[in-house]
């Protein structure tokens, strides 16, 4: 039974679809990243799998539970075992990193505080944030916050982690550290990573399926080897890096016709 | 004339929709209050509500008492200049010492409490909201009413009456002041004159129009906050809408009160 089942999910704002009729399964333990361009839906669906947000139609079952339906006590007992990295980190600035990780446990657990702090700080050691627990956000980088962002998803020691493009924003070297460390965390705590981006390289390098959305669909949803041999014009424009008038052939000799006309006016 | 229609109707729904808001959050906050409270409650909105309460309160001391020195010398004199051609310059001190206690003393601090605490809580909730700070207690399970409005209202309800007592204890100095210069009362006297002035019905009307700009204040401030849409220039406007509403809803609302105690008998 799959973990997270999504079925026939529309969501729309004032009127126009951001959603349509999405339909996927995510089991236990497998790393799903949805890819897509800047508008696809990703982050609509990541907001609609965490239960921000209710669709027009259509159900998100997590874990046996439709959370578009639920209770908002079901929904909360749900969220203890989701952990969310938001795009922004979205780490709370009054507080110290290492209380930023410990909120969840404070709120949920009756842990005693040694444990708490014992805790946080291993949390924060898978992180490799360890020495900077005491600071506040502000006074991190780009990619320190992120990576306390999924030291505060992981407090809860959660089944499901999902993150909102972690690596958005960050130089190739941050970027790839935060690969490995959603692939250290797949295989050391066997989690059900969700995963949205628009970086292609970490996509294939983290992913065991990949769901590529367009317009608010599913163009493809398939293992790396799927999407690398699909035919499909949204997926090979994407994974070709065609910019969009290019992906129409019959635009393609006016395009450069252009490129040339403008390089002589330039020469 | 269906465009003039359509417009006054779809601004009514608009008003309509911002007292349901209003209303549904303030019974919110009281269901979620009792986390916020000493012993019984969450020992960490217990902190977060002290912290509020000094920065609600003990921060605005010196404002408050200086606005009232000015305020309450400026009514003795404007009182003064017209009292004295009656010969009856001692009613100055009825007149600071009721129209501060039941009056000036709470609406001063109203409106000091909204343009400094008011326009802060806004614009705090409404970057929570733009940095998806607010999105992330949720998905940790916590209730932003509960973790963020919880504690500033209770806070506000504590500091707001005190800051009231001590606005109208520094407008009837003010008052004492003016009558040790202009007519050599002792201040001994001065005081005497002032409780046989002041009823028991005088203070109470006072504290309760006290919680009820407390109340306007911290909703309507964190309402805005709340409704930020888009970017941190919304945070921006949320702001100056937090101060000129809750301005204008404590000045309606003392009116109201004010008319009730009257037609009730007591003034």
């Amino acid at each position: 039974m799959p973990i997270i089942s999504i079925r026939g999910l529309v969501v729309e704002y004032e009127g126009r679809r951001i959603l349509n009729d999405l339909n996927l399964d995510i089991e236990a333990g497998e790393t799903l990243v949805l890819l897509g361009g800047s508008g696809s839906g990703k982050s609509t669906l990541l907001r609609q799998i965490v239960g921000l947000e209710r669709p027009k139609r259509g159900s998100v079952t997590v874990k046996g539970v439709d959370i578009t339906t639920c209770s908002l006590s079901e929904l909360k007992k749900i969220r203890h075992s989701i952990g969310v990295a938001f795009q922004s980190a979205a780490l709370f600035n009054s507080l110290t990193v290492e209380e930023n990780v410990a909120l969840p446990l404070r709120e949920h657990t009756a842990l005693a505080p040694s444990i708490i702090d014992l805790t946080v700080w291993m949390k924060l050691a898978v992180v490799g944030l360890a020495e900077f627990g005491k600071l506040h956000p502000q006074a991190l980088s780009g990619g320190m916050k992120k990576r306390g962002a999924v030291a505060r998803a992981l407090s809860l020691d959660p089944e499901i982690l999902v993150l909102d493009e972690p690596s958005a924003g960050l130089d190739p070297i941050v970027a790839a550290e935060l690969d490995e460390l959603i692939l250290l965390l797949k295989q050391t705590f066997q989690m059900t990573v969700i995963v949205v981006t628009h970086k292609m390289a970490s996509a294939f390098h983290i992913a065991d399926r990949i769901a590529m959305l367009y317009q608010g669909s599913f163009s493809l949803v398939g293992t790396k080897d799927e999407i690398r041999a699909s035919r499909e014009p949204r997926v090979r424009q994407f994974l070709d890096r065609v910019p969009e008038e290019l992906a129409n052939p019959a635009n393609v000799s006016a395009y450069f016709q252009r490129y040339l006309e403008r390089k002589e006016a330039f020469l | 004339m269906a465009t003039a229609l359509e417009d006054v109707g779809s601004r009514a729904i608009a008003q309509l929709d911002y007292v349901g808001s209003l209303n549904i959050q303030l019974w919110s906050t009281l269901r979620a209050m009792k986390s916020a409270l000493p012993v019984v409650g969450n020992r960490y909105r217990w902190q977060a509500t002290v912290r509020q309460v000094l920065q609600i309160g003990y921060d605005a001391l010196p404002m408050i008492s200086l606005m009232a020195l000015c305020a309450g010398f400026i009514l003795a004199l404007q009182g003064a200049a017209e009292l004295r051609r009656f010969g009856a310059l001692h009613y100055v001190i009825d007149l600071v010492a009721i129209a501060f206690t039941r009056e000036l003393g709470p609406l001063l601090t109203a409106t000091a409490v909204s343009g400094r605490s008011g326009s802060a809580f806004a614009a705090e909730i409404g970057t929570m909201k733009v940095t998806e700070e607010l999105d992330s207690l949720r998905v940790m399970a916590l209730e932003p009413i509960e973790f963020v409005l919880g504690p500033k209202y209770l806070a506000a309800l504590i500091s707001v009456p005190c800051l009231s007592i001590v606005c109208s204890s520094f407008g009837i100095i003010a008052g004492g002041l003016f009558m040790f210069f202009s007519a050599r009362l002792s201040p001994f006297l001065y005081f005497r004159y002032v409780l046989e002035s002041i009823a028991l019905r005088d203070v109470i009307t006072g504290m309760i129009k006290c919680l009820a700009f407390a109340t306007i204040i911290v909703h309507v401030s964190c309402l805005e906050g709340f409704r930020v849409r888009g970017g941190p220039d919304s945070v921006g406007r949320s702001t100056t809408s937090a101060v000129v509403k809750s301005t204008f809803f404590v000045i309606l609302a003392d009116s109201i009160f004010t008319a009730f105690f009257y037609f009730t008998g007591g003034h």
